[in-house]
């Protein structure tokens, strides 16, 4: 059975917050519930199914699903990190299509920033029982930052890649960024302002690393009947592919992601090949992140990233592939430390023809939105959709 | 950047490596070897990762290797090398490099195992220039 064509994209919402003081965690779940049913023009008794990760409060779905008067007779809370809701969006299609549920929503929230999270600089122990990798990992110091540090460093090594060409990732969020009003950062970057900028771990800089905000979204996910009878644009699910990529019991390859997995899973259900993509919407945890996401989705040859992202090829009017043309996770918003389901919203807001004219693609009938989620250099779940504007 | 100390979380023990961590104590790093297809692997689990056999055993590794990667985390108190280090044995660790210059150091540059001292637990394994 294929997901393909069995699901649509009905309802998308992005919380307009960065800095969530007065709002509980919950309560920004609410909110983007609502935000993304009322954007489909669906109410919450049409839901039925329910989808949210890790950073839901409670145990899996249920404290969600009592707070928000949910009814669904399928939930799903499988946490992959940030790639979640990506792989939700795949989940929810399979549920619609095996008849588990007709109106999927999915939601994310987080409040790191206004928790004062160190979210990228500190090593952090689950607590509990430690996982089994956990004795052999976390006496030594991995951050976020550091972990996927060194995934850039042995792409350095191997391919010549360089602090430039990553730069060049910030740049065009930047440019990206300025034109969205909610943005963290809406100054235009250089190259030599990236580079320049304080090392935070060898070679990442400050601003080769996302954004630290709060906020969320949520998106709604329906079965072909319910999307033929409502008013928005419609955008179909063609593709989905997720993947968990490990240490694999010591043969650790850091020159790829999870992505050449799941994307090919994705592109192989769509029956589409990258160059056919109008617009990619790429998981921007770090510069290295999209750089390595890019490759291995299969835009550009392995080793080749470097020169593919330079010279403005991912600003939209400007370059063969604009990407996160909302400004991403490394200028406008990475909720929760977790930015696939962003990813998600500026696939749709393309698809539709409501992304912001500055940067909206001419003819943008199909996208790509991809997420990694944990640790590039430990272990990362990876997730792939493909999406038709119908 | 001259390499201070910093204090170490002592790792926690589990049943199913306190082998590892007794030898390390001792001064030897083990590496767990499956005798079905022949592999050894890390971090060290009673069923081979790779053929799922239960047949693994311990083998004492010989300190020697190469990094594959690394990154000096400057936004730190005291600033670290975080590296995966490829063993002469075959499996790559997450580890630290210590004891040295951090801005001299590289891909590929060989390196030799030391134990450095944890906060209320066993030695941990790390490496500096060879």
């Amino acid at each position: 059975m294929s997901i393909k064509g069995k699901a649509y994209i009905a309802g998308i919402y992005e919380h307009p917050t960065r800095l969530a003081k007065d709002i509980s965690l919950a309560q920004i779940h609410a909110q983007v519930a609502k935000g993304a049913l009322e954007d489909a023009g669906l109410t919450k008794d049409d839901v039925d199914g329910y989808f949210c990760a890790g950073d839901a409060p409670g145990l899996g779905p249920m404290s969600m699903v009592e707070y928000m008067g949910l009814k669904p007779r399928h939930v799903d809370s499988t946490d992959t990190g940030g790639s979640s809701y990506v792989l939700h969006v795949g989940h929810a299609a399979e549920a619609i299509a095996a008849g588990k549920c007709k109106v999927a929503l999915i939601t994310l929230a987080g409040r790191p920033r206004a928790e004062g999270m160190a979210t990228g600089t500190v090593p952090r122990s689950r607590g509990g029982t430690p996982t089994p990798d956990e004795p052999f990992e976390f006496p030594y110091g991995p951050t976020v930052v550091n972990m996927y540090a060194m995934c850039a460093m042995r792409h350095m090594h191997e391919f010549g890649t360089t602090a430039e060409q990553l730069a060049w990732i910030k740049v065009a969020a930047s440019h990206h960024a300025k034109h969205n009003p909610h943005a963290l950062l809406r100054d235009v970057v250089t190259v030599e302002e990236v580079v320049n900028s304080p090392m935070i771990s060898d070679p990442l800089h400050r601003l080769d690393c996302c954004v630290i905000t709060d906020g969320g979204g949520a998106i709604v996910v329906v079965a072909p009947e319910i999307a033929a009878k409502l008013k928005r644009p419609k955008v179909k699910l063609l593709g989905a592919g997720e993947f968990i990529k490990t240490q694999m019991g010591g043969k650790v390859d850091l020159t790829y992601s999870g992505a050449r997995v799941s994307g090919a899973a994705a592109f192989a259900e769509a029956g589409v090949k990258p160059a056919d993509i109008k617009y990619a919407s790429i998981y921007d945890s770090f510069t290295i992140t999209v750089l390595m996401q890019l490759e291995d989705l299969g835009f550009c040859e392995k080793g080749k990233g470097g020169a593919f992202v330079a010279d403005g090829n991912l600003i939209a009017g400007q370059g063969k592939l604009p990407f996160n043309t909302d400004g991403g996770g490394l200028c406008s918003n990475h909720p929760g430390n977790r930015g696939g389901l962003t990813k998600v919203l500026e696939a749709v807001r393309q698809l539709r023809g409501e992304a912001h004219p500055a940067v909206q693609v001419k003819n943008c009938n199909l996208a790509v939105a991809h997420g990694t989620g944990g640790s590039l250099g430990l272990r990362h779940g990876s997730a792939t959709v493909i999406l038709e504007r119908e | 950047m001259a390499a201070q100390e910093r204090k170490l979380p002592a790792p926690a023990v589990s049943q199913e490596t306190q082998a590892y961590w007794d030898a390390a104590a001792k001064g030897k790093l083990l590496v767990r070897k499956c005798t079905s297809c022949g592999q050894a692997h890390h971090y060290p689990r009673t069923i081979c990762p790779f053929c799922f056999s239960d047949k693994t055993e311990w083998i004492e590794a010989s300190g020697k290797g190469t990094i594959y990667s690394y990154s000096v985390m400057r936004r730190a108190p005291v600033p670290y090398a975080m590296a995966y280090v490829t063993l002469a044995e075959g499996p790559r660790m997450v580890t630290n490099i210590v004891d040295c210059d951090f801005d001299k150091l590289k891909c590929e540059q060989a390196v030799k195992l030391v134990f450095k001292p944890t906060d209320g637990g066993p030695p941990l394994p790390m490496f500096t220039p060879a």
